[in-house]
Order: structure tokens, then sequence, then C-alpha cells
């Protein structure tokens, strides 16, 4: 489905400094049932976040009210394990429209570009420098700059690049999905498979 | 440029319908594979669209990860699994794919009936909404898990659009000694690549110690190429590999057979062709493996100790944290932990050989008081099999039961959850936090490991249970 447009993100973030954030972490499997897109944001990250008896466990980061903005950063190796796109789904429902970290995995990069979530990966020394300015002052601001390709602590104006295709930054500039692409090359797919007998 | 390809160079060229300059390729995909709990925000996707599924003679529904594993003849009970069986159903009805749903003969776990009917094919692309669709990769096929998002690709263009993954080689020469399985191996393997380690790369398996795996064991290594990080993981279609698939339902026959022949015998690594990144190991240096982390890349020989904090590579907070949650000490011994449950099964272990190495070691002896134990088939088909060849009789001898197929407590969907702060034993492919029941405690093995467990009621190294002559 097309999703929001993508260009320049101002926003303070929410910091999550764990290594090996895996995708049953994000979003658990008993809560993959449903059959539709709907609040999967509820459930994101529902067993750091509440206790069996569904109250909110305070000592994680999405329950303390000082932390908010539109930005996630994760540890090294954000989005391992599973492919659901229900992970990348319960954080765009959260209210995320971006996510760092030093290092992703492929399936969840993949499924966060193909619903309108960026995601940029900086160096592990400019990661520290985020968690670091987070620390020191949670309503710090990060501009995340996708024409530049750029992202910034505005406190202090530090900068790094992030790579991303062009394709890709086409469509989220656009709003574009895969799919519309796919679908006006048919013809071209269609006498390809005449070729693949299989 | 080189002319000399690699194996996954061949497929994946072979595969491309267009290139796009600085984007990804866009990929024809062969064979694709549909579930229950992946698909239905696609199939909605398409009747948003008002289109319809472009080959539905290549896609493929099977219910497998939310079914229960006991009285399969009963209505499901639980109201969400139950509505998504039922969307499934009439998805692949609406659509013209063939469903093999709970109950149908043919239903199992979508990657063990896959290779089992003969869909799963050399030289193929096959992608599924699910992350361990590398299993395929054992019959030199291109195999990935995808998205919803790229699920909805597949059934309206039969096609993704994805970068090409680079490519690396892993090598495992020399012979594994006895007691160790293919588990182990790729437990191995990620153990020292951690699991990001093959992030972005496609990897082969290659070496006397593949050449001479059967195809269910290579199944076991390819599944678990997703835990180091990478897309998938293949191995180049030998004589092993014609044998199992000639003569399954939907391998080609006659002309069509010889004629694929030609073609699957090219799919070789060319010599001297070059990959991004080649490691080697020596396989003979491969223990029995279990994990003590949260992470399938921590794991270890079996006999040695946690290892200490300051030995390991990347972040100690997090190696801390992921202890705290096993309740283990740095420097713990493996060996003597009491557990609690005992899982065989999953894509992973889900095969007959998984079932019969299993009955190998409980054959004669009893399950132990303080274990439950959960043996649940990868298929009706392997469930068959164990019947016919006498496992069965074994395994209640000993004391255990046989359940019905499913995913069941590898992802713990259905009822069968492991309780907060128990240990299991879980020939599965995942120990990550609550993965087998909120607060699970899994420690990840070979069948040999889970039944020397089962017998013992505490973590066992199998070598000391087993008759010479079976390994």
């Amino acid at each position: 489905m097309a999703y929001d447009k993508f260009n320049i993100l101002k926003t303070s973030a929410v910091p999550l400094p764990i290594e090996n954030v895996d995708t049953d972490q994000i979003i658990p499997a008993r809560f993959l049932k449903a059959t539709e897109r709907k609040g999967f944001g509820d459930n994101l990250f529902r067993d750091w976040r509440y206790n069996s008896d569904d109250s909110p466990k305070q000592d994680f980061i999405l329950n303390n009210p000082i932390y908010s903005g539109k930005i996630l950063v994760g540890g090294k190796n954000f989005g391992s394990g599973s492919s659901r796109e229900h992970a990348a789904w319960a954080i765009y429902d959260y209210g995320f429209r971006c996510v760092v970290s030093s290092f992703f995995a492929d399936i969840f990069r993949n499924n966060c570009l193909n619903i309108g979530v960026l995601p940029v990966q900086v160096s592990p020394e400019f990661l520290d420098r985020i968690f670091q300015s987070i620390e020191a002052d949670p309503n710090t601001l990060f501009e995340v700059n996708l024409p530049d390709q750029s992202i910034t602590i505005l406190s202090t104006g530090e900068q790094e690049l992030f790579d991303i295709n062009d394709y890709k930054k086409e469509n989220l500039l656009n709003g574009f999905d895969d799919i519309d692409y796919l679908l006006n090359i048919k013809e071209d797919i269609r006498e390809f498979a005449k070729s693949r007998p299989l | 440029m080189s002319t000399r390809k690699t194996l996954f160079d061949k497929v994946w060229d072979s595969h491309v319908v267009k290139h796009i300059e600085n984007g990804p390729d866009v990929l024809f995909i062969d064979r694709h594979m549909v579930h229950e709990v992946t698909s239905p925000v696609a199939f909605l996707g398409l009747k948003n669209r008002n289109i319809r599924v472009m080959h539905p003679e290549k896609t493929f529904a099977t219910a497998d990860h939310n079914t229960p594993t006991i009285n399969q003849h009963l209505p499901v009970t639980d109201p969400l699994s139950a509505n998504q069986l039922k969307m499934l159903e009439e998805n692949a009805t609406e659509y013209g794919i063939s469903y093999w749903g709970l109950g149908h003969e043919k239903n199992g776990i979508v990657h063990v009936v896959g290779p089992e009917y003969g869909i799963t094919l050399p030289g193929a692309t096959i992608v599924c909404g699910d992350s361990h669709t590398s299993t395929h990769g054992a019959f030199g096929a291109i195999a990935f898990g995808i998205g919803t998002s790229e699920v909805e690709m597949v059934l309206a263009s039969q096609c993704i659009m994805q970068p090409k993954p680079k490519s690396m080689r892993i090598n495992i020469t020399g012979e594994l000694q006895y007691g160790v399985t293919p588990k182990d191996v790729a437990l191995f393997i990620i153990s020292q690549l951690t699991t990001s380690g093959a992030t972005g790369y496609f990897v082969e398996y290659a070496g006397d110690v593949f050449s001479n795996m059967t195809m269910e064991g290579r199944m076991t290594v390819c599944n678990l190429s997703i835990e180091m990080g990478a897309r998938g993981g293949m191995i180049a279609p030998d004589e092993t590999t014609f044998h199992y698939i000639k003569d399954r339902e939907f391998t080609p026959k006659g002309e069509a057979w010889n004629k694929a022949m030609d073609y699957w015998q090219t799919l070789y690594t060319d010599e001297g062709a070059e990959f991004d990144k080649e490691l080697t190991f020596d396989g003979s240096q491969i223990e029995p493996m279990i994990t003590y982390g949260t992470n399938p890349g921590m794991g270890m020989g079996i006999s040695n100790d946690i290892p200490n904090s300051d030995t390991i590579q990347g972040g100690v907070a997090s190696y801390k944290k992921s202890l705290q949650y096993m309740a283990f000490d740095e420097g713990d011994t493996m060996i003597g932990k009491p557990i609690d449950f005992v899982f065989l099964g999953s894509c992973t272990n889900g095969r007959i050989e998984d079932f019969r190495a299993f009955a190998s070691i409980v054959k004669g002896r009893r399950k132990a008081e303080n274990v439950t134990a959960w043996l649940v088939p990868g298929s009706h088909k392997v469930e068959a099999a164990i019947k016919d060849e006498g496992i069965l009789d074994i395994l209640t001898e000993a004391g255990f039961e046989l359940r019905e197929p499913g995913c069941s407590a590898c992802l713990a969907m259905n009822d069968d959850k492991v309780p907060a702060g128990k240990y299991a034993v879980s020939t599965s492919n995942r120990n990550f936090e609550g993965r087998q029941g909120p607060g699970s405690r899994t420690l990840l093995a070979s069948p040999l490991v889970a039944a020397a467990a089962a017998v013992t009621g505490k973590v066992t190294d199998p070598r000391e249970l087993m008759e010479k002559e079976f390994a």
C-alpha cells in the first residue's frame, strides 16, 4: 500500500541501547494473529514494556515520559530474526518514522523501506554520540534529511551521511510503492515468465 | 568482468527480469510458498487494488504456524488462530492456489512439505513470508524469507525487487566426529560468525562435510543461515540431491526431467570464481553444540563453560543482560544443568532423520520424570514414517507421546508454550527471549542432545549414551 512521503524529519528520539534486538522482542509471535494491519503499536516491545499482568514495566524506555519523538535509536544488529513485517508495522503504528542503528538485519531493513519507515545506518561512533546526547538531554533534536541523506544532532551540529539506493529514495520521497512499479512492467514479466517453464 | 560464476550468480542472474541502475533487481520467483500468518494483509492489498494472483500455479499455501498439535480433527479453539486459518483457506480458494490446510494429508510445516513433494527444485528462486525459507537452499535453489509487502508483490507480479546480495563461501573440511550432527555444524558456524556475521551476504556451503551430508542434514544447515544474518544459504546440487527429488509428486517427469537435469548439472561454482568473503573451518573440531544465551550465536561445544564477558565480541551489557535472562553465570558448565522441557520438531529438525536420531538415544530408556516432552513431526509424511519405521513404538515404550504436525513450540503461537522461567532443550532455531512462550528459556541443540536431556532430565553429552555404531 502507498505510504506517507518522507522528506525531512526534525524530532527528538527514543534510545534503546541494546544489541541484537530481534523481531520477536519488537513484536512477540502471539500478537501476529490479526488479519488486518491495525493496532500493532499497542504491542510494540510487549514483553519488555509490560509485566505478565499487563501493568507497565516502569524501567522500560517507552514507559518513561521523558523520552519521546519519531526516531527510535537501537543498538547494533537491530531487527534480526523473524521476517515478520509486523515488527516494522508496530514501530510505524506506535508513531516512529525512522529507526537509527549502526547495523540492521536485512529483511527488517527491507520491510521498513517497504512501508515508509526510514532505516538510517550510522557509524558505531556516531551511534554512541547520539546515545550520549540523548542521555545528556532527552529533548535533543535530530534532523533526518532524506534528500541530503544526512542525520544531524542539532544541538552540536554533528552530522553523518547515510546510504540509500536511488530507487528507494525516490519511492520514499514520493510515497510510491514497489507494486505500482511492478504492475507497470507486467508485460516484461509476462514475457520473461515464458522462459521459466518450471 | 570474469566469466567464472558462483552457483549463486548463475541462479540469481538467470532470474533478473530487469536491473534498475543504483537500485534493486526485479527478480522472477519460481515458487511462492504461503502460510496463514504473513499472508492475510498481502491478500487484502490485492483486493484493495482489485488485482488477481499472477501465477497461482507457482503459489502453494499451507497452514502451519498457528495450528494446534493435538486434536487437529476438532475445530481450532483460539478464535484469532481459527480466523487466520479460515482467511488463508478463503484466499486460496478465491485465487485458485493449492491449499494444504489442517487435516489435509499433505499438511505440514511449509519448509518440510515443499521439499517432500518436489516443489523445491535446484536452480529455482523460492520465497515465503518466513525467514527460514533459506531451508530450500539445500537443493541449490535461491530461497529466502520476505516481508508481507513483498508477499503482496509476488502474488501480484511473481517478482520482488531486491539488490543482489554479496557472496560468501563457507567451507567445512574433514570428517565430523561421532555424535556431531548437521545442527551442530550450523550452530558452530553461527557461534563463529555471530548473528550478524553474514548479514548482507548469500552463503554457499562447500567442502567434504556438506558433500557427505544427507539432504535432510543440508536442509538443517541451510535453514539456520538466517541466524547468522545471511539472506540465505545454498549447496550445489549433486547426486544426493537428484536422488532425493526424483519421482516426487511435483518434480518434472520423463523428457522434462532429462531437460531439467541438463540444466541442474551446470549448477556449481566455477573453478576460480570469486566470493566477497570466504571462510574455512575444520569439521573434525566441531563438538555437539548447545546455546546458553538469548541469540543463536551464543552457542558452544557442550563440554565447554559459558565464556566470560571480557572474552566475547560485542557489547558486554547486552551479553550480561542475556545471561541474566537465562539465570546463568559466566564460567558455568552447561553439563548437568536441570531442564524442564524438550522440544523435538520445527523446520530445522522436524524430519524423519531427526526422529531416528532422537529414538536411537531414548530406545530402552525412560523419559525423565521432571521433563515435559513435545515431539512434533514436521509433516504428516514424517508422522507416517515415524509409525512405519517402528519409531513410534520406541518412543511410546520410553514414555513419550507423538503430537500432530506444525510449527508448535518453535514460536509458540499455538498452545505449545514453555512457561516463564522454565528451561527447554529445543531442536528449533531461535533462543530469543520469550520465543517459546513469555519468560521461557531456550537451549538450542541437536536431536541427539535433546534426547539425552529428555532421558536424563538435565543437559547431558549425548555421546555418553550413544552406541558407537550409530554414528
